[in-house]
């Protein structure tokens, strides 16, 4: 074992800045615009979209697409915090900012389990 | 025609004398090939031999002339006055470091970071002379390269916003020269310096700020190495915690 736990969330930070650059705006895009200017009208029907996510596949994918992004923030969120003059609660302040990215990955799991 | 001259705010600090350290004006002769180190030896020279300062080869090779000039940490002998004539130049000693005296500081921090990483080829078992050299390819060799051209000018450190605000922080120099011997196919140090190196005050203290990189005299690109140094121990972590029998 290394030392230092950090190898792990460093993991989740950069796949999750991945996700954040790459993936997320294509979803921004078609979900947030595209689609509500009418641009998908027939591939967003409430069934087909539903059938879609309820696929394990899908599910395993909007899960990564929610929950390491989540991490992301958290590490940029604990260092900046950390960074602004609270270095002395450092250890609460990963484990505040973690734990929140952790309980937003557990709650998209339940939503995304009981689809 | 009376000299053109060009003025100096030289920070000054004598401990035996004050307790703060103060801003005294010179006025230097100036000329148009003369970088600012010129100017100061100009004035120590001329007008006030009192002024101390490091400095030695002139030509951006010993490290030893580094000062903040208008703020920004630079080579005092690779910096012209032109690029700032006919405006005043503010010189004060490297930032993040104490005042030893005028523009000296104090590196013994640095100094101590540097030797705690063993930035020198490590072995497990030294071969004997007769077996002759380590040997090297070209390939071998441009892997580390890069992070070789150090000159320990102490610039990173003092454009480095995490070691201002924790001292305990390794820092992009030592962490670059850890990098340059573990990628050096003659190391065997690699784990050991991992110790030293995968901690919270070793590179996951680093957050890309990259100002290093950006104020690094010779192009070592410290911040680059933080960042593969962060993803070989990464890769080590993986590896040690998902197949522990491949021991290394
Ligand atoms: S890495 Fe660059 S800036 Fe830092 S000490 Fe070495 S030469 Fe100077
Ligand atoms: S005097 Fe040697 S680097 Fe400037």
């Amino acid at each position: 074992m290394r030392k230092s736990s950090e190898p792990v969330f460093w993991f989740l930070f950069g796949a999750g800045g991945v996700i954040a650059a790459f993936l997320a705006p294509i979803h921004i895009v078609l979900t947030g615009i595209v689609g509500p200017a009418g641009g998908l009208e027939s591939a967003l029907e409430y069934e087909r979209v539903l059938a879609l996510v309820s696929h394990p596949v899908t599910k395993l994918y909007l899960f990564m697409l929610i929950s390491l992004p989540l991490f992301h923030w958290a590490h940029r969120f604990r260092f900046t915090v950390v960074d602004l003059g609270l270095r002395a609660s450092k250890r609460g302040i990963a484990f505040a900012t973690y734990g929140s990215a952790a309980i937003g990955s557990i709650l998209s799991a339940l939503v995304l389990i009981r689809l | 025609m009376s000299k053109a001259t060009i003025v100096l705010e030289v920070l000054r600090y004598r401990p035996e004398q004050e307790q703060e350290p103060t801003f005294q004006i010179y006025e230097s002769e100036y000329r148009e090939d003369w970088v600012v180190l010129d100017a100061i030896n100009h004035i120590k020279d001329h007008i006030d031999g009192t002024l101390s300062y490091r400095w030695s080869c002139r030509m951006g090779v010993c490290g030893s002339c580094g000062m903040m000039i208008n703020g920004e940490p630079k080579l005092s002998c690779a910096t012209f006055l032109r690029d700032y004539y006919p405006d005043p130049i503010r010189v004060e000693p490297l930032a993040n470091f104490p005042i030893e005296r005028d523009l000296v500081i104090v590196m013994d921090d640095f100094m101590e970071k540097l030797t705690s990483v063993k930035p020198w080829i490590l072995r497990e078992h030294e071969k004997p002379i007769s077996e002759g050299e380590y040997r090297q390819t070209p390939a071998e060799l441009a892997r580390y390269k890069q992070f070789s051209m150090c000159i320990n000018c102490m610039l990173c450190y003092s454009a480095c916003p995490v070691y201002a605000l924790d001292p305990q922080f390794t820092g992009p120099a030592a962490i670059a020269l850890a990098h340059r011997y573990n990628l050096d196919s003659r190391d065997q140090g690699r784990s050991w310096r991992e110790q030293v190196l995968s901690t919270e005050e070793g590179i996951w203290a680093c957050t890309y700020v990259g100002t290093c990189t950006v104020v690094c005299p010779v192009d070592v690109d410290p911040a680059g190495a933080i960042q593969q140094a962060k993803l070989s121990t990464t890769t080590d972590w993986f590896r040690d915690v998902l197949m522990p029998w491949k021991g290394r």
